[in-house]
């Protein structure tokens, strides 16, 4: 039914952004990319989609305006409470018992979530023996996530968020406020790596002993799913931690048998011993 | 030119949707032969009362649509708050966090103009009860694409905006009450 001239199209324009570029959106949930894309198309101003790639593959400028449309940046901090409680009640007590610690946020966006983490560490007292690795593939969402300075009106969400998930601090310890913006204390990030990763083209690259990738994979097919969660069981130490959004579940993955499920109802799952 | 059978049901209501579905959806035989996809817009961070309280009344299996499952027929999948729902090009179902769509998340037009990119003129659109805006263009692309379009009647809906803008974007949409809407599709259960 679907296999209209569009189609085509957008085929083709994932195909010359694979060869041009190296960004690989060929195995993404095909009706959100095909949505994003009509947006594009008309926010940019092209007749066809066909316009679009010619655009793109000529002019290099065109690529991150349209990784924009491509990649979706919502988030929020302490994005469902109840995850980030259920991560400081039951994971951070099996976390502690390591000397040192390395956390994988994977598909960061602009840091929402990597701020979350950091605070939440911080008020366990494990921040100092913890390194953050925090990947995205949109470089301009990497650099919002290094500066970590967010727009003032978010921060009433942000803050009820952050009393649901039990934090024993005040979000308003952590940011100074100036010109209807928030920007976060730089401690926050003093352990915290800021790198591109994408995990549809990357490999392992460290032993994580908890690993955080939340509303990421719902943009992947299956088999990018599986290629996910086969990166995330490869890169993580026996009996680590993977959490999820709470939308995604191993229930369909090729994987689901290296894993237990260890919070139910929050997708937090555990390494089995290999 | 005669339509493909239907394939699939989309239904979309806002305010006053819960006493628009108890009319219907209680009405559709355990055989039924067809997918029910349904988008009602909830507060955001209200979990979904409407599937326990619809399961307890219907003779379908009610459920909250997960992302990546495959669709059955005889089942009635409902958009958990907060994530629109697609219909994927390889027929399974699709969550996303994308924007909210006319301040909606789930939005109605996006689970219609996907499903109706998929099922074509074998789909089945019905635009319930509300007080915005949102389905109108959704309604259009099931017309577009050859599907039947049915709106609920003005002078009976508990919020009349929602039909009326989806009537107004799609004129050949059929006009009906809840109940001859919940007798149609109930009859297309019966060979
Ligand atoms: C909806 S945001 C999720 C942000 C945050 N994790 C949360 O749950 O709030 C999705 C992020 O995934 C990133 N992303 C998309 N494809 C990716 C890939 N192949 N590898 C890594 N990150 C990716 C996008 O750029 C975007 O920042």
């Amino acid at each position: 039914m679907s296999d209209s001239i569009e189609d085509l199209e957008i085929q083709l324009l994932l195909e010359a952004l694979h060869q041009r570029y190296h960004y690989d959106f060929r195995h993404y949930a095909r009706a959100s990319i095909k949505r994003r894309l009509a947006q594009a198309r008309a926010q940019l101003g092209f007749p066809t989609i066909s316009a679009l790639q010619d655009r793109v593959l000529h002019d290099p400028n065109m690529l991150p305006r349209l990784l924009d449309f491509l990649t979706v940046q919502v988030s929020e901090m302490f994005r469902d409470p109840s995850y980030f409680r259920a991560l400081r009640e039951t994971v951070l007590p099996h976390l502690r018992t390591y000397p040192s610690l390395k956390v994988w946020i994977a598909g960061c966006s602009m840091g929402e979530e990597v701020y979350s983490l950091a605070i939440l560490f911080r008020e366990e007292g494990l921040y100092d023996r913890t390194i953050f690795y925090a990947t995205d593939i949109n470089p301009e969402a990497l650099a919002a996530a290094e500066a970590g300075v967010y727009a003032l009106d978010r921060i009433r969400k942000f803050t009820e968020n952050h009393q649901k998930s039990g934090g024993k601090s005040s979000l308003s310890d952590y940011y100074t406020a100036a010109y209807g913006r928030a920007a976060f204390d730089k401690s926050l990030r003093s352990r915290v790596v800021f790198s591109d990763h994408s995990l549809v083209t990357d490999a392992v690259f460290a032993e994580m002993h908890l690993i955080s990738c939340r509303n990421v994979m719902i943009y992947f097919d299956r088999p990018l799913q599986d290629r996910a969660i086969g990166l995330f069981r490869d890169s993580l130490t026996r009996k680590g931690f993977l959490g999820l959004g709470s939308k995604e579940s191993l229930r369909f993955s090729a994987h689901a048998g290296a894993f237990v499920e260890f919070v139910e109802g929050e997708k937090i799952y555990q390494r089995r011993d290999p | 030119m005669s339509r493909p059978p239907p394939a699939a049901i989309v239904i979309g209501a806002s305010a006053g949707a819960v006493q628009a579905l108890l009319t219907i959806l209680p009405a559709l035989p355990a055989s039924f032969p067809l997918p029910v996809l349904v988008v009602v817009h909830v507060p955001a961070d209200r979990d979904n009362v409407l599937v326990p309280l619809l399961q307890a009344k219907c003779r379908l299996t009610v459920k909250e649509a997960e992302d990546k499952e495959p669709i059955s027929a005889g089942v009635v999948y409902f958009a958990p708050s907060d994530y629109h729902l697609l219909v994927e090009t390889d027929g399974g179902l699709a969550l996303s966090t994308d924007e909210a769509v006319n301040y909606s998340r789930p939005a109605i037009d996006v689970l219609f103009e996907s499903a109706a990119d998929v099922y074509g003129a074998s789909l089945i659109g019905v635009i319930l009860t509300g007080a915005n805006h949102d389905g109108a263009r959704g309604l259009r692309a099931v017309c577009d694409a050859g599907g039947v379009a049915i709106v609920q009647d003005k002078a009976e809906a508990y919020a009349t905006a929602m039909p009326a803008a989806a009537r107004d974007a799609c004129p050949a949409a059929t006009t009906m009450t809840l109940d001859a809407i919940a007798s149609y599709l109930a009859s297309l259960g019966v060979a």
